[in-house]
């Protein structure tokens, strides 16, 4: 199903995402999130799309608490771009994928 | 003419489904256009529907509206999870377009867009959305554990957010502009009865404190104008809904406040073949069964409408 946006987790987060060497979209979610629910598949096709531009990975805030508090995640989905190891830009909130494209545009 | 459909539907959630479902077993073919992150409506943001006639032990808001959507999909109705970008309403064939461009031609269009939730229009609560700010308890209540938060409104959906709330965090304020609440009964008698839930009466919000995220709300007390600091981490607004009619604005009639006006004792707009269910009609009831209701209502108009033009063309 999520074949384009594999898992991250506590532990495999440094090495996924903050030592990529390609822009990394991490999707901060929950199982009851709706909204969470409703933005997956667009991720997921954008990362089909984009592939060779960023990887988009998935985290569980539920089950993986200590990335999710040290980046200050309190509303979910939250959509952070790492680049280098930083968080290059911030989308909170559920949005259509024409507004997601727009956000990104920078990275794509 | 071939590719002209009978109807489209626009918006989905209890009415926008509802609607699907009866065009479909009227063997309309609708094409439902769900909406690209609203798909499901409201109720996608809720836990148990305790109201819903038909399920005694209640039911999750996210899967009622996935058991509507495939009840819809089972009769052969076209779902799309997409929005529409721009409609041509007037004419005897309508053209409704999607986010690509691509423009779909009805006879009939039924509008079920709904509403999106009300802000109170401070800069900070912008500025600190995200950070403190929200607008979805079930979301985002899990991080608040143990903090001390704020739910402003006194509506249903805010007893219902702020009563939810109390399972994470330590105390939860309810902030309200009046001294009484709108919610039913039912739900006035659980928010008293909450020892983490305390009322805070006759109080606006003037702003929202904090650098990076939410410190404590501003509050005017609306009787003396006496203001004070509340201290709080969070802050979820349920304050109300608009009508998402943006896009039929200048095309079916509005009342003063956005809603699409229907014809007495039908979902009929102003516009010849152009229906109207949900909350983007509703102004007092605003339940999930009502809109369920105006959806069927709407496509049985529709449908009418449909076989009078027919007849028409014949003769």
């Amino acid at each position: 199903m999520a074949a384009h946006t594999p898992a991250v987790t506590d532990t495999t987060f440094d090495e996924e995402v903050l030592r990529a060497d390609r822009p990394v979209i991490v999707d901060f979610w929950a199982e009851w999130c709706g909204p969470c629910r409703q933005v997956a598949p667009i991720l997921e096709e954008i990362a089909e799309q984009h592939a060779e531009k960023v990887r988009v990975v998935k985290l569980n805030v539920d089950e993986n608490p200590q990335v999710a508090a040290r980046y200050r995640i309190t509303s979910i989905p939250t959509m952070n771009v790492f680049v280098g190891g930083e968080v290059a830009k911030t989308i909170i909130g559920a949005k259509p994928k024409a507004l997601l494209l727009r956000d990104l545009a920078d990275f794509l | 003419m071939d590719d002209v459909r009978d109807v489209i539907i626009i918006g989905s959630g209890p009415a926008g489904y509802t609607a699907a479902v009866y065009a479909a077993r009227a063997q309309l073919r609708p094409l439902v256009f769900e909406g690209s992150v609203t798909a499901g409506g409201a109720l996608m943001n809720t836990t148990e529907v305790e109201n819903f006639p038909g399920f005694p032990d209640g039911i999750l808001g996210p899967d009622l509206m996935d058991n509507l959507r495939k009840q819809a999909e089972r009769f052969g109705a076209e779902l799309v999870a997409d929005d529409v970008t721009e409609v041509e309403l007037s004419g005897q064939v309508k053209s409704v377009t999607d986010s690509a461009g691509t423009v779909h031609r009805a006879r009939a269009v039924i509008l079920a867009m709904g509403s999106a939730y009300r802000e109170l229009g401070l800069d900070n609560e912008k500025r600190l959305s995200g950070h403190g700010v929200s607008w979805c308890a079930t979301c985002d209540g899990f991080f608040f554990r143990d903090q001390d938060i704020a739910v402003v409104g006194g509506g249903d959906s805010a007893v219902e957010e702020a009563t939810f709330l109390t399972r994470f965090a330590r105390r939860v304020y309810l902030v309200h502009r009046r001294d009484a609440l709108r919610a039913s009964k039912i739900m006035q008698e659980r928010a008293f009865g909450d020892p983490k839930l305390e009322l805070v009466w006759n109080s606006e919000v003037l702003d929202v404190l904090g650098e990076s995220s939410v410190e404590g709300l501003r509050l005017r007390d609306t009787r003396t104008g006496a203001e004070r600091t509340l201290p709080v981490t969070g802050l979820f607004l349920a304050i109300g809904h608009d009508p998402r009619s943006e896009l039929v604005r200048g095309q079916v009639d509005l009342d003063p406040a956005g809603y699409v006006t229907v014809l007495e004792r039908s979902q009929r707009t102003s516009l010849p073949g152009v229906f109207a269910c949900g909350d983007l009609v509703d102004h007092t009831y605003r339940q999930a069964v009502t809109a369920a209701g105006t959806g069927c209502a709407a496509a049985l108009d529709a449908e009418h409408y449909l076989a009078d033009i027919e007849q028409a063309a014949r003769a």
